[in-house]
């Protein structure tokens, strides 16, 4: 047996690993935001027993602000839950546009800890491909990790989606720092290997300043 | 006591600082890394209570920064990470004076800054 199946299994892992640790990280946020609203409810109840008058509107910004932090807590969720459902079929249809939203959101706080905006995705029409969508989410941020590796600070990546003649492909672009050099480091090993069980290519294109993903139409074709 | 309070997540530190000044203590906050620097250009702070990822620069590199500058201050980090024996390992590397995990109790915080700075 050949060392893909190990490559991709150590990919796979670390790559959930990342993102349950950073999905983790983001909720303990949360968390610690409600923690010191309710503290400071309990500040003021406090100060209320002790004879001080409690102002409604000041009581009335902390209660939005809880549920802020809900609505954000449950986007997480939700995202998670997606993220981890994603493992479920081994090939399945699904709309590109919306798996590359669901890594450009789980993103977000390694692009923001780079100090990078990642751009909303531009897709034209809803872009079916049958894949693997475990594969493809980790192909897809190995490609997005390397583009804010590429990028850095105070830069924005954008994300686009389209159909091609025969199947699909990612854009990830404004990497104005795409040289020689770093297009040595990429695609390495690893992504090689998701790539050919992906029926995929990454194709890097310097004077435009984009890694582009292809992707057939039905790996199963 | 003077207290400087630093993490991305504004809401956090404004409501922390809140309640730091109900207990009696001075508490500013900011929630960017620089902005802190600038903030202690204006006013002397005894003790930072800093996160330790922050974007640009993480908690460590802000102390250094801070400390070049003010030798004697104190510094507690605070981390949302589970991998909590990590983060005390390396807080206790780049010399933080102590080390608490989110979400904070206040009056472990309170204690922990009074026993830093009286020690």
């Amino acid at each position: 047996m050949g060392q893909k199946p190990y490559i991709m299994a150590e990919a796979g892992l670390q790559f959930f690993g990342k993102i349950s640790a950073s999905i983790s990280h983001e909720i303990k946020n949360v968390l610690a935001i409600i923690n010191e609203n309710a503290g400071l409810l309990d500040d003021f109840t406090l100060m209320a027993a002790k004879g001080m008058a409690i102002n409604p509107d000041r009581l009335k910004t902390m209660a939005v602000k809880v549920m802020e932090q809900i609505g954000r807590a449950d986007g997480i969720i939700k995202n998670m839950n997606k993220f981890a459902h994603s493992a479920d079929d081994p090939i399945k249809g699904i709309n590109l546009a919306d798996t590359l939203e669901l890594i450009r959101s789980l993103s977000g706080r390694f692009a923001s800890m780079r100090g990078i905006t990642l751009a909303p995705v531009h897709h034209a029409n809803p872009t079916a491909v049958t894949t693997m969508p475990f594969f493809l989410e980790n192909i897809i941020w190995l490609c997005l990790d390397f583009a804010m590796d590429t990028a850095g600070a105070g830069k924005t990546v954008g994300l686009a989606c389209e159909e091609t003649k025969d199947g699909a492909r990612i854009k990830f672009s404004r990497l104005e720092a795409l040289g020689e050099k770093t297009v040595d480091m990429f695609p390495t090993e690893t992504e090689k290997a998701l790539l050919d069980v992906l029926k995929a290519e990454v194709l890097i294109d310097l004077e435009a300043g984009e890694i582009i993903l292809n992707l057939p139409k039905n790996i199963e074709a | 006591m003077r207290v400087l309070l630093v993490d991305d997540e504004s809401e956090l530190v404004s409501a922390l600082a809140e309640r730091l000044s109900f207990r009696g203590i001075e508490a500013d906050w900011s929630s960017k890394c620089y902005d802190a620097l600038t903030q202690m250009e204006r006013k002397k702070y005894d003790l930072a209570v800093l996160d330790m990822k922050m974007p640009k620069m993480n908690g460590i590199e802000l102390k250094k920064k801070m400390q070049e500058k003010f030798p004697d201050m104190k510094f507690i980090f605070m981390t949302g990470h589970g991998s909590e024996d990590n983060y005390r390992a390396g807080s206790a590397e780049a010399g933080a004076d102590y080390f608490l995990v989110k979400p904070v109790d206040i009056d472990t915080l309170v204690e922990k800054m009074n026993e830093v700075l009286h020690k």
